[in-house]
């Protein structure tokens, strides 16, 4: 079982103590289809919840990345500048977009476990 | 993350011959002009559009308007509805023209072929109700128009496309670009066109639509041969720089605004010889000679962003023209564009800027088409 979290937005993210990683799911690189062009945020920035922090986009379309969890970007993960088809081929690995610390308490009301992401993914 | 095509599946959506087999085959279906249409098959994108490129690929295309024109003077009339010499279109010789309206603006654009006693002439799928009206209205009453619903139409496209149809019909490798000729696949009679909208080597084959899919599944057993889907289309027609209708140029756009005045006949140009009865030639032909305030180019950038249709094109901060298609050209590596702009600034290597979501990236205005098309022109 993966100790990731998912929103309904097909973001996941990994939260480590009081930083995160996030990433967009398997299900999302799927859909977007082959990833050329990913747009991150700028490290310093914060963010509320929801807020819409970047793009990945395919040949064919747009998508828009959504902040999973408050907080201030602490790194992005550059080589996605060069690979970004790694949002393809590993999109929980090696193709991770950020990573942040969190505003104190995180509120992960609205996270999904992985089996529940799953079973959500199952009625789209 | 949300993806902002809409892939949803409405029930009143018309289907092509092909659909159970693209269903087979692992297809993602979108709505397209009426259809639900292939627009990828499992490999994705990009895999699709880069095997076209260096291999071949089967599209099936059977949503747009086959249409037979039958008459005494069908040639003569039809010539009235275009600005291309039809009249001098050798019989099984195809020519890519646009319907015009009074306006000069481009109603659609058109394959017309001159085929033993009928004009045969293919049109996009979004616009059959509505060139079929205009054509019926302008023509003489002494033609016969038909839609040919009973017919398929699939395009086998990329440099290996003539050795996969070769096989059963070895004398297809004759056929030049924008040759038509009836060829047998066995018992299947299809009516061929060395023609396509990827700028590869490519054929068009029109067939009955009952003997479509498995005709395709035929064909298919070649394993060059891959299915494509309508968004591997789109991309290697961009890449190309071939217009889609309704997009990159519409009812309001003229052919030379389009950038397509090289559909017009000579012998309308200087000194014309021939009165030209096509809707809009007093417009048309004072703008090719005077010039239009704006005109269609290709754009290149040196970032990776893609920039989309509708996005706006600055010179010196200044709003001076718009795109009407961009993404990223899987062939050419980079992100590739069409748009307008005022004519004074269409000259290649013009620099512009445009603005996606607050940052500026830099675009330079590039010939088309951005990758070397591989028309048969023996």
């Amino acid at each position: 079982m993966s100790a990731l979290q998912y929103t309904t937005e097909h973001e996941w993210l990994l939260i480590e103590g009081s930083n995160a990683t996030v990433g967009i799911s398997d299900y999302a690189q799927e859909q977007l289809g082959d990833v050329v062009y990913v747009e991150l945020p700028e490290i310093g920035q914060s963010f509320g919840q929801g807020d819409n922090v970047g793009v990945v986009e395919s040949v064919k379309a747009v998508g828009e990345i959504y902040m999973p969890i408050a907080g201030t970007i602490e790194a992005i993960n550059s080589r996605l500048e060069d690979e970004p088809e790694l949002v393809n081929s590993e999109p929980t690995a090696a193709g991770w977009l950020f990573k942040v610390t969190l505003d104190g308490q995180a509120d992960l009301d609205g996270l999904m476990d992985e089996s529940a992401y799953l079973e959500f993914i199952a009625t789209l | 993350m949300t993806d902002k095509l809409d892939g949803s599946q409405s029930t009143t959506l018309r289907q092509t011959p092909l659909h159970a087999l693209h269903q087979e085959l692992g297809a993602k279906f979108a709505p397209f002009a009426g259809f639900s249409m292939p627009i990828e098959y499992g490999n994705g994108l990009k895999h699709e559009h880069l095997h076209v490129r260096e291999a071949a690929g089967l599209f099936d295309v059977s949503h747009m308007g086959q249409i037979a024109i039958r008459g005494p003077r069908v040639i003569e009339d039809i010539e009235g509805l275009v600005p291309s010499d039809i009249t001098a279109l050798k019989p099984f010789r195809q020519r890519y023209s646009v319907l015009t309206n009074e306006r000069g603006g481009i109603i659609d654009d058109v394959m017309v072929t001159h085929l033993p006693e009928q004009m045969f002439v293919v049109v996009n799928a979004a616009n059959i109700t509505q060139d079929l009206t205009h054509i019926t209205e302008r023509l003489a009453p002494n033609n016969s128009i038909e839609l040919l619903e009973d017919r398929a139409l699939l395009a086998i496209q990329g440099p290996s496309a003539a050795a996969c149809l070769a096989k059963w019909a070895p004398d297809i490798a004759k056929l030049e670009f924008l040759q038509a000729g009836y060829f047998h696949f066995g018992d299947v009679e299809c009516l061929v066109h060395r023609c396509g909208y990827t700028g590869c080597d490519g054929f068009e084959l029109s067939l009955g639509a009952n003997e479509a899919a498995s005709f395709a599944s035929m064909l298919l057993e070649d394993e060059t041969l891959e299915p494509i889907g309508l968004g591997a289309r789109d991309s290697l027609r961009l890449e190309a720089g071939l217009c889609l209708a309704g997009v990159d140029f519409d009812a309001a756009t003229t052919p030379v605004e389009a950038a397509l005045e090289w559909v017009i006949a000579r012998k309308y140009r200087s000194e014309p010889q021939t009165a030209p009865r096509f809707p809009g030639a007093e417009q048309i032909l004072k703008q090719l000679s005077d010039g239009a305030e704006r005109r269609r180019i290709g754009l290149t950038s040196t970032g990776r962003a893609p920039v989309r249709a509708g996005t706006s094109l600055l010179y010196d901060g200044r709003e001076v023209g718009h795109v009407t298609s961009g993404s990223f050209g899987p062939s050419f590596g980079g992100p590739v564009a069409m748009g307008y702009t005022d004519t004074k600034l269409a000259a290649l290597g013009t620099k512009m800027t445009v603005e996606i979501r607050g940052r500026v990236h830099e675009l330079q205005v590039t010939k088309l088409p951005f990758v070397a098309t591989t028309y048969y022109k023996p």
